[in-house]
């Protein structure tokens, strides 16, 4: 069993975000980065099945030379090698360019299982996980609450609205973008951390993978045009008086709005 | 400190792991460890499984074989626990109460008492001051005498911390009245004992610890408890001494510039005279001198760190960064309840914390004098 998992680095939760000049991003010079917590819950569920039985897990992901913070973070907490997908060529891809690099990874590693998570804390898109699936021409589930694996096959409960969940069963290879939650994420120990310095990470770019000119700024179908806070003071509305006015006028703007 | 001593790609993942714990498992129950009065035992099992109690010990023992480099990293990011007593509480099992037994102590004991340290299963504590002698260490009274092949242990030891936490205890006691400096031993002493009992003490501070007073009435130890050689107790307690003060050096200044960085943000929220009190002049210098202060020590601790992973004597060094280190967050502490106003005397600030915790910096693990004492010696005088 061999099981990729790709991995974002994304802002740190604590950093402090300022826009860029462009008004397109923000300033990534001097701010934390981290990996996505939706992609530790799936790193989190391959090393469970690694440490059920046998798996080789590979961790991958796209980005500048920060991204190896969070590889070796990865290597540390237990997946066997890890992939870095590294190239200029590559910045301003969209979510099709990224999943094209992560699925021309997943074709060299023909991985029974692609994990992801189902979003990035970041840019909230969940497009990259059925994006993969497709461009492999493999089956796919997002929002997984559970996996479990026996004969080649693997199931999954997936959260539908209102917390309702579906049970699917899909044939492996597959790709499966997780819920957070699904599971406790594990600290890489120091002896993990000691362990991940002989583990390997290898280095690709574009062409290296078959990708050379078909990813990046230039292929992309969707761009930024432009990212800002949202206005201040609109939508909020003060509810003033006593405790009990309060408290009268709050619950029936509930009911007028049909919340409950 | 991102560079060649604390850099590498191994310290930076250290440090994550340690922060993560720190924010998920000892912060958001800081406050409930001060209720407690004690930190909850279960946690050292999770730090021994992260491999946090071990640092510098023997990979034979569990340990990970490393250097001083990595625990100043876990003491900078325990520092920040917001809880001053737990952190002092796990520091006097890693660097206080175990350092002599993995340097001195036998296979056999190390088999027993180190290993399980290090896997956090066993807290240790350390047992050396007495009613009547803190300060001069060389005047206390607690006696082992020897009845075959059995110490026969009497007297008492205060202020102990993790009094009620420890499985064992490093205890130095005159095993020969007569010996003069010679005369002292290290003695490992399991807290399920007969005759040996203790008493909690109420603190002004650090409320996370548990603080007590020991009382040992003709406990029976076996003489092969004796961590290294009988009667150079006092010698190698002097040496487990300088990793206790290089830890308090360390955990202070890191707790110092959180304090600092929360009261940074207090100054910038709290609107005075039609004005966030940070834009006044006074409330700026004040910042800016802390920093400066703060940034000295660190350097200082770097130093010392440095003396240590390159296997050099670092006792002087080490004396100079626990007199100054101290005094500076002693002052940090003053100057941010302060900035704080009223609600820095209140029980939760952060600041008021601060301010009775950090009073204790220079009293325990040999007060200022202590150290003013040992440098005037050193310096010739
Ligand atoms: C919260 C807490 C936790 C502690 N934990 C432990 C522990 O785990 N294990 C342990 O063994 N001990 C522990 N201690 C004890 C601590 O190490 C002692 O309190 C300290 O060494 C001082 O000793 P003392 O209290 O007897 O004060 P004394 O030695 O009586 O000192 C009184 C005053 O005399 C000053 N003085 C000392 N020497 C000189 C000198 N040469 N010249 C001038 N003035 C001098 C001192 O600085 C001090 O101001 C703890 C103490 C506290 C408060």
């Amino acid at each position: 069993m061999k099981i990729l998992v790709c991995l974002k680095q994304v802002p740190h939760q604590d950093a402090r975000l300022d826009i860029d000049a462009a008004g397109t991003w923000i300033k990534e010079d001097n701010i934390k980065f981290e990996i996505n917590s939706y992609d530790t819950y799936a790193l989190e569920e391959a090393l469970r099945i690694k440490d059920a039985g046998e798996a080789e897990v590979v961790v991958t992901s796209i980005g500048p030379d920060r991204v190896t913070q969070a590889l070796r973070t990865a290597l540390g907490m237990g997946a066997d090698r890890a992939v870095h997908v590294k190239d200029a060529e590559i910045d301003g891809s969209d979510a099709l360019g990224v999943a094209k690099v992560l699925a021309a990874v997943a074709k060299e590693e023909s991985p029974d299982l692609v994990l992801m998570g189902l979003m990035s804390d970041d840019s909230n898109a969940s497009a990259v996980g059925p994006m993969i699936a497709e461009l492999m021409g493999v089956p796919n589930a997002s929002s997984v609450m559970k996996v479990e694996l026996a004969d080649g096959k693997v199931t999954c409960e997936r959260e539908l609205e209102g917390g309702a969940l579906e049970v699917v069963e899909l044939q492996t290879p597959c790709v499966l973008a997780v819920q957070s939650g699904l599971n406790q994420v594990r600290y890489a120990s120091l002896k993990g951390i000691m362990a991940a310095k002989k583990k390997p990470i290898d280095v690709k770019g574009a062409g290296d993978i078959g990708l050379s000119g078909q990813v990046g700024a230039g292929a992309a179908k969707t761009t930024i045009d432009k990212i800002y806070p949202p206005p201040k003071g609109e939508g909020a509305e003060l509810i003033e008086g006593s405790t009990g006015e309060v408290v009268e006028k709050l619950v029936g703007k509930i009911k007028e709005l049909g919340l409950l | 400190m991102p560079d060649e001593l604390f850099g590498t790609p191994e310290h930076e993942l250290f440090r994550q792991t340690v922060r993560k714990f720190v924010e998920e498992e000892l912060r958001p129950r800081a406050r409930e460890f001060d209720e407690l009065g004690r930190i909850d035992k279960s946690l050292f099992r999770t730090m021994g499984d992260l491999g946090m109690l071990g640092l510098r010990y023997d990979p034979a023992w569990g340990g990970a074989g490393l250097d001083w480099s990595f625990s100043a990293v876990l003491f900078e990011e325990l520092g920040r626990a917001d809880n001053a007593g737990v952190t002092m509480g796990i520091s006097v099992h890693t660097d206080m109460a175990t350092p002599s037994l993995a340097e001195f102590g036998s296979e056999d004991l190390k088999r027993r008492y180190l290993a399980p340290a290090i896997a956090g299963e066993m807290v240790s504590a350390i047992a050396v001051t007495e009613p009547d002698a803190g300060s001069d260490v060389a005047g206390i009274k607690t006696r082992a005498v020897r009845d075959g092949d059995d110490w026969v242990i009497n007297g008492s030891k205060i202020y102990i911390t993790n009094a009620a936490t420890a499985d064992w205890l490093c205890l130095l006691a005159v095993t020969d009245p007569e010996a003069g400096y010679g005369g002292y031993s290290q003695i490992l002493v399991p807290t399920d004992v007969p005759g040996f009992r203790y008493d909690l003490l109420d603190k002004i501070g650090n409320w996370g610890s548990d603080t007590g007073q020991l009382f040992f009435e003709d406990v029976r130890v076996p003489v092969s408890n004796t961590i290294g050689e009988i009667g150079r107790g006092f010698q190698q307690q002097m040496m487990q001494f300088q990793d206790e003060r290089l830890v308090a050096c360390v955990s202070s200044v890191a707790s110092s510039e959180h304090l600092w960085e929360e009261t940074r943000s207090w100054a910038q929220d709290r609107v005075l005279f039609g004005k966030p009190l940070a834009k006044m002049q006074n409330t700026q210098f004040k910042m800016v001198e802390m920093r400066t202060d703060l940034r000295a020590a660190k350097e200082l601790v770097r130093a010392c760190v440095k003396q240590r992973v390159d296997g050099e004597d670092a006792t002087e060094l080490i004396t100079m960064a626990k007199l100054f280190c101290c005094r500076v967050s002693r002052r940090v502490a003053d100057e941010c309840i302060q900035l704080h106003g009223g609600y820095g005397y209140m029980k939760e600030s952060m600041a008021g914390r601060a301010f009775v915790d950090s009073r204790l910096l220079s009293i325990g693990g040999g007060s200022d004098e202590t150290m003013m004492h040992y440098l005037a010696k050193q310096l010739g005088f």
